[in-house]
């Protein structure tokens, strides 16, 4: 359960060098609306990042790689086909090698193959570390638009990629990208009448999976700490189902706070110092929080409905939550102190598990509407609902860390009669576009995403 | 806040009355001759605790009102538990599948508890009863159609010791 990334974190931080910055020039360049469904994602080519001889055989020696430079280009294209504004173009019509990293390109081949971007650079093994260097081009003007160097540890390599995808997202679009991150979530296997659940990490490219508990009790709900080294779930260890903090770096577990029933919905508070959660006690549901420093606990709402799902907004000055008080589950919102409490949902249907975006202007929910269920946004007052995708069972979504995109999961069955079933997680844009399945080893559910690891 | 509970429960009782006196009419002569309203009435999946006590209750969809049968259920438990006083129970409280994870954990632990409720009533201690919800993790039919979701919807009686 060690986890050698989150150190590695630190020295990404201090070895960040920035090479040369050019001033912007912002009406002449490219730009990236991703404000708007984009289907005519921006051709770009990403020439495989020149590697020296020496450099090669050393990082196959430690990463049997045969060829660094390209594998680590590839996690950047993907990356960039994922996000759906970009098109990465094939490799095989290129007509520069990538030997190009310290020159100029030669911007008429790459416009001739309708190349808009090129992302050209280096990587080198120095000092027993990996050292990249790339450079991000507009083929249309013939200019840098920026160039970066950094170095990390080889077995980094996968990050290298996430965070050169990080940066050109960045230029391109004008927004934080959110590709050096992970994915929490549970992993399912067997039959629905006798699910095993295990806490599960990877990489947001689903890479480098690892299970964070053994399958032994069953496990739900498990969501980031904005610091990123601590996970809150549910467990039912020893049929107790408790609200449990993980230090994922330590694997240290403890149980949140000492409640006399079941406390479960746990999410932390932006600056990632309480835990807010229900807790259950003879048939009414209500919202707690419990500093994580102190261990004081307080009493959020206090209504004999079941009040659940809650969810800070990134100012910690409210809380969305999800209750029945109407007589069916509908979104509110109320101060962090609990008062002020006003419903904002008022569509046909029921509407949970409400999760504030990152960019503080948007509430994420899961809606339920004639047998179907719809992940959606509404603003914090309720207005402008927009539904992003309907299914037979969808539900749980979670904010990429720039708020552009969901992460949710959703079961289907293999066949008509209702038969068989999948779980898998799926991400949305925020537009309604690029709806994609996210590959995982097993089954999957509860997805939480991580904010980015490296900033 | 009590009035309000039971002002609200009496609410959801005529409701279900009236759901279920429209739908016995209409359904009367469905094949699907397990279910009232859609509260599930058949025993494929019931157990027993002893003889002639039936395990577990069942509810509508979204609600934690004990019918008529459950009622009787519960009667027959209490009374099975008066006379054996050495033994405690797990209440253990299902939602169906057609609710988000969280709302019906919380919906499962009121489930329950309102059986709980009950056999209080009927002179069984607190002491003895506690209460566990799973939501919707542990079905007992894996099936999403009506007739398997009125099975999920539950609370069962086990045995602690």
């Amino acid at each position: 359960m060690q986890e050698k990334c989150w150190k590695d974190k630190m020295l990404f931080r201090y070895l960040f060098i920035l090479l040369i910055l050019l001033p912007i020039k912002v009406f002449a360049l490219i730009e990236v609306d991703i404000t708007r469904g984009n289907l005519n994602p921006l051709p770009v080519a990403v020439s495989p990042l020149s590697i020296d001889k020496n450099s090669k055989s050393n990082f196959k020696k430690i990463l049997n790689k045969e060829n660094l430079g390209s594998e680590i280009s590839i996690i950047v294209e993907n990356n960039l086909k994922q996000s759906g504004l970009f098109n990465p173009l094939n490799k095989d019509a290129f007509l520069q090698e990538p030997d190009i990293a310290n020159l100029k390109p030669r911007f008429e081949d790459w416009n001739l193959i309708k190349a808009q971007a090129l992302v050209t650079g280096k990587v080198t093994f120095v000092d027993e570390k990996l050292r990249v260097e790339f450079r991000l081009w507009d083929v249309l003007a013939g200019k840098e638009m920026m160039a970066l160097a950094f170095t990390t540890v080889p077995n980094n390599w996968r990050r290298v990629g996430h965070i050169i995808t990080d940066k050109v997202y960045e230029r391109l679009t004008g927004e934080k990208g959110y590709f050096d991150t992970r994915i929490i979530y549970i992993s399912e296997e067997g039959p629905k009448t006798n699910r095993i659940k295990k806490l599960a990490i990877m990489d947001q490219d689903g890479f480098n999976n690892k299970f964070l508990t053994l399958g032994n009790e069953l496990v739900l709900t498990p969501r980031f700490s904005p610091t990123n080294q601590m996970v809150t779930y549910l467990s039912y260890f020893k049929n107790l189902p408790r609200v449990y903090l993980l230090d994922i770096e330590t694997g240290m577990q403890e149980v949140v706070g000492d409640f006399p029933g079941m406390t479960f919905a746990p999410r932390f508070s932006p600056d990632g110092k309480k835990i807010i959660m229900s807790f259950a006690k003879d048939g009414n549901s209500d919202i707690y929080t419990m500093d994580l420093e102190n261990r004081i606990v307080e009493r959020i709402s206090n209504h004999p409905s079941i009040d659940t799902s809650p969810s800070y907004s990134p100012d910690g000055k409210h809380i969305t939550f999800n209750s029945d008080r109407s007589g069916y589950q509908q979104i509110y919102v109320m101060s962090s102190s609990g008062k002020n409490v006003k419903r904002i949902s008022f569509g046909s249907g029921l509407y949970g598990t409400p999760v504030w975006s990152p960019r503080g202007d948007l509430i994420a929910f899961t809606k339920l509407h004639k047998g179907k269920f719809y992940i959606g946004v509404m603003r914090t007052d309720g207005t402008g609902e927009r539904l992003l995708t309907e299914n037979f069972y969808q539900e749980a979504p979670s904010w990429s860390p720039n708020g552009r995109v969901l992460i949710f999961y959703r079961e289907t069955k293999t066949n008509k009669k209702g038969e068989g079933f999948s779980a898998k997680l799926w991400s949305i844009d925020l537009t309604g576009y690029n709806e994609k399945m996210v590959v995982t080893e097993t089954d999957a559910s509860d997805p939480s995403w991580s904010s980015l690891l490296s900033n | 806040m009590n009035l309000s509970k039971i002002l609200k429960n009496g609410f959801l009782i005529l409701v279900a009355c009236l759901v279920l006196t429209a739908c016995a009419t209409k359904k009367s002569t469905e094949t699907l001759g397990q279910l009232q309203g859609d509260v599930y009435t058949g025993s494929d999946t019931v157990k027993e605790l002893a003889s002639g006590v039936p395990d577990r209750v069942f509810f509508a969809t979204n609600e934690t009102v004990l019918t008529t049968a459950s009622r009787e259920t519960l009667r027959k438990q209490a009374t099975w538990l008066r006379k054996n006083s050495d033994i405690n129970v797990v209440l253990e409280g299902h939602a169906d599948e057609r609710g988000t994870r969280e709302y019906n954990l919380a919906l499962g632990e009121r489930r329950a508890n309102s059986a709980k409720d009950y056999l209080m009533t009927y002179g069984i201690s607190s002491e003895r009863i506690s209460v566990l919800s799973y939501g919707k993790e542990k079905p007992v039919d894996s099936g999403s159609n009506p007739l398997a979701w009125s099975k999920n919807r539950r609370s069962v009686t086990v045995k602690a010791n």
